[in-house]
């Protein structure tokens, strides 16, 4: 943030050359203040429920500013609603789906951007349709796929794929290596082909040649990716909705809204579960929100 | 280990695998070794299968089931049911017309409110104004919450008796107090609001990046010829932002047809809140677990999806196709 903002006080090239007469935009600044506030609003309506405690709420109502404020809501939100192992199941799933889509997809993007045959531009197509395919479209098929499918007791409690995380890992997996693959593969194009010439001619094979070459030279957009992918995934809602039926599995995207139920009428408690499952984006708004905005952005420029 | 690679092929495909090595002319045909083409084949092959399996199969699967009549349990209790699931949906089920009427409401809503006012967000902040980035971060907090969250921010703020919404409108604790999200007249706009809240700052966010892209040299070349700022903008530079207006539209269509999480935290797509996204949820988790109608449903919300997908495909990869 710090960094965005000295940046912002330095005049750009193409302020220089648009000659920076000073310009009053109070119009301007008048709606975009009153539209910042509204903003605002909803989530600072959220964070100052979060902060007062029930009995001053009970006691000076709710459009107070009386009474005390303070963290008790979250110290008891967090143990109450168990939310330490909610966040817990979202590592477990988060972590492993955007390591895999990566891999999977920096593979994929590599054979068809980088190697000409006859498929590539018609597999891309396949997997750049699949990505924008709403999810409920393919929901039931799924949801009966993993109920058909026996595994051992040992190994799930079902008896079969359902309440497994590897099942929403997949499938997570399968949905977001469409972008990966689409995003990834325009950076790889726009890579020269003498890197990868060069390495022929020493007669690197294939997967040196994406290991070796490509790979590191793609640092960025996996940063930019990566940063998307887990903000993407650690905000699913559906399709722990879909395959995880025992609650304490539940990431904690989907299960806070398991709290409605539990924290009854105490809008404080539910206020303070809210904000705490913003903190891990909050955190990476506040480290990554440029690799973020690099990620939506590269998804887009080449469309 | 290319040698051995091509000790054990036959000679009449020796002479393109001998090709790497020597590597003078690969031209636009690249020529692989054996080994070279095993590893490719897997390159390709693993993520294919599983796109394959986990996203293009149940589509498929979705059309099949449509046209049965299945309670989920069995698969031996599969029986064909024809048309009947359609028929069914569009004459005898009682939340399909409103939930597609909903679906074009979302659309109309994201389309002629949510669109634009990100864009004008952008046009606003992409001229030098003073604290530019903290505005930007303001309207892109939203972006990065998930929806489900989001429903439930809002219920916080738009309940009946402590929401704050009805305490600024002074209608708190009286009769004339709305419950926005629980009444069936006016939660779809309360719902269309809190969507509005994050899809306005992803299109900031995306048009502020199209807007940088766009060569200053046209807007110096139009101000001199005399247009002003308005017109500057409508004749040049939206224009010259082609490609991300067609991203923008795609988004926005799928946007407005993937709307679930929103409704479903609320409650569960009902009572005002239907969608068809949401009516097949309820399908297959509901009592019955009438798979057929949920499938006839998900057809019906693929075939509109396919729309905003096919044009967007011709986009992008009809000049490669043609190439």
């Amino acid at each position: 943030m710090s960094t965005t903002a000295t940046r912002a006080g330095l005049p750009t090239a193409e302020e220089r050359r648009s000659g920076s007469r000073p310009k009053r935009h109070y119009g301007t600044h008048i709606f975009l203040t009153a539209m910042a506030v509204m903003w605002l609003i909803p989530l600072g309506w959220a964070l100052f429920t979060a902060l007062r405690p029930i009995a001053s709420t009970n006691e000076h109502g709710y459009f107070s500013i009386a009474g005390d404020f303070n963290f008790d809501n979250f110290a008891q939100a967090w143990t109450q609603g168990g939310i330490a192992k909610y966040f817990w199941n979202s590592v477990i799933i988060s972590v492993p789906a955007v390591l895999l889509v990566l891999f999977l997809s920096s593979m994929m993007a590599f054979a068809v951007s980088r190697v000409s045959w006859k498929f590539n531009v018609t597999l891309l197509i396949m997997f750049t349709a699949g990505n924008l395919l709403p999810p409920q479209v393919l929901a039931a098929p799924l949801f009966e796929m993993a109920k058909h499918f026996e595994v051992p007791y040992a190994f799930s409690d079902s008896g079969n794929m359902l309440n497994t995380y590897i099942v929403v890992i997949a499938v997570n997996t399968a949905f977001q290596m469409g972008f990966c693959t689409f995003v990834l593969s325009n950076y790889m194009k726009a890579l020269s082909a003498d890197l990868t010439e060069a390495a022929l001619v020493d007669g690197a094979g294939i997967w040196r040649q994406y290991r070796e070459i490509i790979m590191p030279l793609c640092r960025p957009a996996f940063a930019a990716l990566g940063t998307l992918e887990v903000i993407f995934i650690y905000n699913d809602y559906f399709w722990p909705l879909i395959f995880i039926q025992s609650g304490d599995r539940l990431p904690v995207t989907t299960a806070i809204n398991n709290l409605q139920g539990e924290f009854l009428n105490d809008y404080n408690l539910l206020a303070a579960g809210a904000v705490i499952t913003v903190i891990p984006t909050l955190i990476v708004y506040l480290l990554l929100q440029r690799q973020f905005v690099a990620g939506l952005t590269l998804g887009s420029s080449k469309g | 280990m290319s040698t051995t690679a091509r000790d054990l092929v036959p000679p009449e495909s020796r002479a393109p695998s001998g090709a790497p090595a020597k590597g003078v002319k690969s031209g636009k045909v690249r020529r692989l070794s054996r080994r070279d083409k095993v590893v490719l084949s897997l390159m390709v092959g693993i993520p294919t299968l599983i796109q394959l399996v986990f996203v293009w199969l149940p589509t498929l699967m979705s059309i099949a089931l449509s046209f049965m009549r299945w309670n989920g349990l069995a698969l031996t209790d599969v029986r064909p049911a024809g048309l009947g699931n359609y028929q069914y949906i569009s004459q005898d089920y009682p939340p399909f017309w409103p939930a597609m009427q909903h679906n074009l409401l979302w659309l109309a809503f994201l389309a002629l409110v949510a669109t634009p006012l990100g864009l004008l967000l952008a046009v606003l902040l992409d001229q030098q104004i003073r604290g530019s980035k903290i505005y930007q971060s303001i309207f892109f907090a939203p972006v990065m919450l998930s929806l489900a969250l989001i429903g439930i921010i809002w219920q916080l703020f738009y309940q009946r008796d402590n929401g704050l919404l009805n305490f600024l409108l002074g209608t708190s604790g009286t009769p004339q107090a709305v419950d926005w999200f629980g009444d069936s007249s006016v939660n779809i706009w309360a719902a269309l609001i809190a969507a509005t809240w994050r899809h306005a700052g992803y299109v900031m966010l995306l048009y502020l990046a199209g807007l940088k892209g766009v060569d200053p040299s046209l807007k110096e070349a139009a101000a001199i010829d005399g247009a002003n700022a308005v017109q500057t903008f409508f004749r040049v530079v939206f224009p010259a932002m082609r490609p991300i207006n067609i991203v923008i539209v795609v988004i926005t269509i799928i946007e407005s047809l993937r709307a679930f999480d929103v409704v479903y935290v609320i409650n569960r797509g009902t009572n005002g809140l239907e969608l068809i996204s949401a009516l097949v949820i309820q399908n297959l988790v509901g009592e019955g677990q009438v798979i057929g109608v949920g499938s006839a449903l998900a057809v019906v919300l693929l075939v509109i999806s396919l729309v905003p997908i096919v044009f967007y495909l011709s986009r992008t990869f009809g000049k490669e196709n043609k190439a």
